[in-house]
């Protein structure tokens, strides 16, 4: 047989398979586009603020500079090159994983972030399992049982529209100050993940939890659902073993939301409980007008998004063929 | 009168009486913020930046209705005094981002592909950025301070505005009364100006009252991290930074800041979500 009819043959017998490995290199692509697009807006801002950028290095000696030495600084930084040239330069040190040093730290980003990225990915995991665990909870329990729901959408509501911080804080005040069960603040133990867990987890739960009960309300409606019943199933492994997988389904398109939120909150988070981590260190790269630390730390957060979506989009086509033979 | 078009009559009276009261809370909420951002000495009792006499951290009570802070100001009025920059924040930073997103959304949805393409691959990338960071990063660049900040939340909500203007241009530009409106030969700026754009804008409008809490409240949260309004000024989220130092012993100075922007935030978003639900057509 010939190449050609063996790979007719394959396609013949496997079609989904290769309409499969098609959207993820379809994705793929999407995901690296994105990133260079990322690479190359943080590109332009750290060019448009390089004036900026030899004194602030050397700002932080306390000297005042003379032409000499920041003709010398701009030479070391590579910002006499051509432009393209410069542009080229940067992409590449990106792709080795170099995301430019630090004016205040005289570090490398990179560094500075694999430094960081243990306290706030704990954190991150933490909040996003107790996050979906709750939100499924709140769906499973309370779609289509009429007081149940009323307050339950009820607490959500008023979930998603408080501010992280002050969710937060109504934690402290309630756990810390009055009850006195949960430490303030720090990175130590368990104990003290707590309260930032929840704080950053609750307002993207109560999100989930109204999206999955939409779609959970949407299934049981579906005639199987009925056909389930009638074989004399109880109502909750109804909802657990038939409605929710179809449900869940939906829920895995809110990735992006989550992990923006993830990210946007561990900031206000980690600072409310003096925690460190990479929210931390992009707060005092603000603060310090760090430009380099904080256009790294965006392009990173652009990595993670892409990753993480690109991830979910394949375990997504894997779960739910029907997106590719529709 | 049959019983049919009775029980129609009531049906949907009875759903709005069950929404009413959510419904009433908010609007008075939203409308006593109007009134304390509008004519704020109306309902505060003293001045908000005065250094009281009668002392710091004072408990709720007599004169001061929620107490001092801790340089002996009323806390009552920096709450009323504070709806104004809040206000402004949500409405200004929303009006920036509704302009900024309805002209990209156009320039996608009526210009060339090449154009189009461009412009949706650009919103993809910064979509790929969480609002805060985007945000932070306009902060870094721009500087801090209340105005920065106001264009910092309205930058990082740019993208998802264009989006929808984009969508909903595609579908107004091949409806039937703009195909008409150009076989009468009337002519394209016309056309854009007095049909595509009111029509595509209108599902944005209603989602951008939802989307005046929410600038409010990325708002505080950057004051909160010590980015927007600068300390003397009232402002909730500042209030909060501050107050945070003495929560151990009179967590109030925190509380009232907090329950202020929740609320607000809350009220804003129950009516957004009001309007949203009325302008699809759905009653329940």
């Amino acid at each position: 047989m010939t190449t050609r009819g063996a790979t007719a043959t394959l396609l013949a017998g496997h079609p989904t398979l290769v309409a499969i490995a098609k959207r993820i290199g379809v994705r793929l692509l999407a995901g690296v586009g994105v990133l260079w697009g990322a690479a190359t807006l943080s590109f332009i801002a750290l060019h448009v603020t390089a004036g900026d950028a030899a004194l602030s290095t050397v700002a932080g000696q306390g000297a005042n500079p003379t032409k000499e030495v920041l003709d010398q600084v701009r030479r070391d930084l590579g910002l006499d090159q051509p432009l393209y040239h410069q542009y080229l330069d940067y992409l590449g040190r990106l792709l080795h994983g170099d995301l430019g040093r630090s004016y205040q730290q005289r570090i490398a980003v990179s560094q500075a972030i694999s430094e960081q990225l243990g306290q706030t990915v704990q954190l991150a995991v933490a909040a996003a399992a107790v996050a979906v665990l709750l939100a499924i909870a709140a769906a499973v329990l309370t779609a289509r049982r009429r007081p149940w729901r009323s307050i339950a959408s009820g607490v959500e509501l008023t979930l998603s529209a408080t501010p992280t911080f002050v969710i937060g804080i109504v934690l402290l005040i309630v756990f810390s100050f009055t009850l006195k069960v949960l430490p303030v603040s720090g990175n130590d133990g368990p104990r003290a993940l707590i309260l930032p867990t929840l704080t950053l987890a609750l307002p993207i739960g109560a999100v989930l939890a109204q999206v999955l009960r939409g779609e959970l309300e949407e299934v049981l409606e579906q005639p199987f659902i009925l056909t389930a019943r009638s074989r004399g199933m109880r109502d909750t492994v109804v909802r657990v073993r038939h409605a929710l997988r179809h449900a869940l389904v939906q829920i895995v398109t809110m990735s992006g939301f989550v992990v923006g939120g993830l990210l946007g909150g561990a900031v206000i988070t980690e600072t409310l409980f003096v925690r460190q981590g990479v929210g931390q260190l992009m707060l005092s790269a603000v603060t310090t007008k760090d430009i380099p630390m904080v256009l790294g730390l965006v392009v990173f957060a652009a990595f993670v998004y892409v990753v993480v979506n690109l991830l979910v989009d394949i375990a997504y086509t894997v779960i739910d063929p029907r997106l590719v033979t529709r | 009168m049959s019983a049919l078009t009775a029980t129609g009559a009531v049906l949907p009276r009875a759903s709005r009486v069950r929404l009413r009261p959510g419904l009433i809370l908010a609007g008075l909420f939203v409308a006593a913020v109007v009134v304390a951002a509008l004519v704020p000495q109306l309902l505060a009792p003293h001045d908000p930046l005065q250094i009281g006499a009668e002392g710091a951290f004072l408990p709720p009570g007599g004169s001061h209705l929620l107490g001092t802070d801790e340089s002996g100001r009323d806390v009552l009025s920096r709450m009323v005094y504070g709806a104004r920059p809040s206000l402004v924040m949500g409405l200004g930073a929303t009006a920036i981002a509704v302009t900024g997103g309805a002209v990209l959304g156009l320039a996608a949805g009526l210009g060339s592909r090449l154009t189009e393409s461009l412009i949706m691959r650009l919103i993809d990338v910064v979509l790929s950025i969480p609002e805060l960071l985007l945000a932070l990063v306009v902060i870094t660049l721009a500087g801090a301070g209340s105005t920065n900040a106001m264009f910092a939340v309205a930058f990082a909500g740019i993208p998802s505005y264009a989006r929808i203007v984009r969508a909903q241009t595609h579908i107004v530009r091949r409806s039937t009364f703009v195909e008409a409106a150009t076989g009468l030969g009337i002519p394209r700026s016309t056309v854009v100006w007095r049909h595509v754009l009111p029509n595509a804008i209108r599902p944005v409008l209603v989602l951008s009252t939802i989307g005046v809490g929410s600038a409010i409240s990325a708002g505080a949260a950057l004051s909160f991290l010590g980015l927007g309004a600068e300390p003397p000024a009232a402002e909730w989220g500042d209030m909060l930074s501050n107050g945070l130092q003495y929560i151990s012993n009179d967590w109030f100075l925190v509380a009232v800041p907090s329950v202020a922007i929740t609320l607000t935030v809350l009220s804003i978003t129950v009516l957004g979500r009001e309007l949203r639900r009325r302008s699809e057509g759905r009653t329940t």
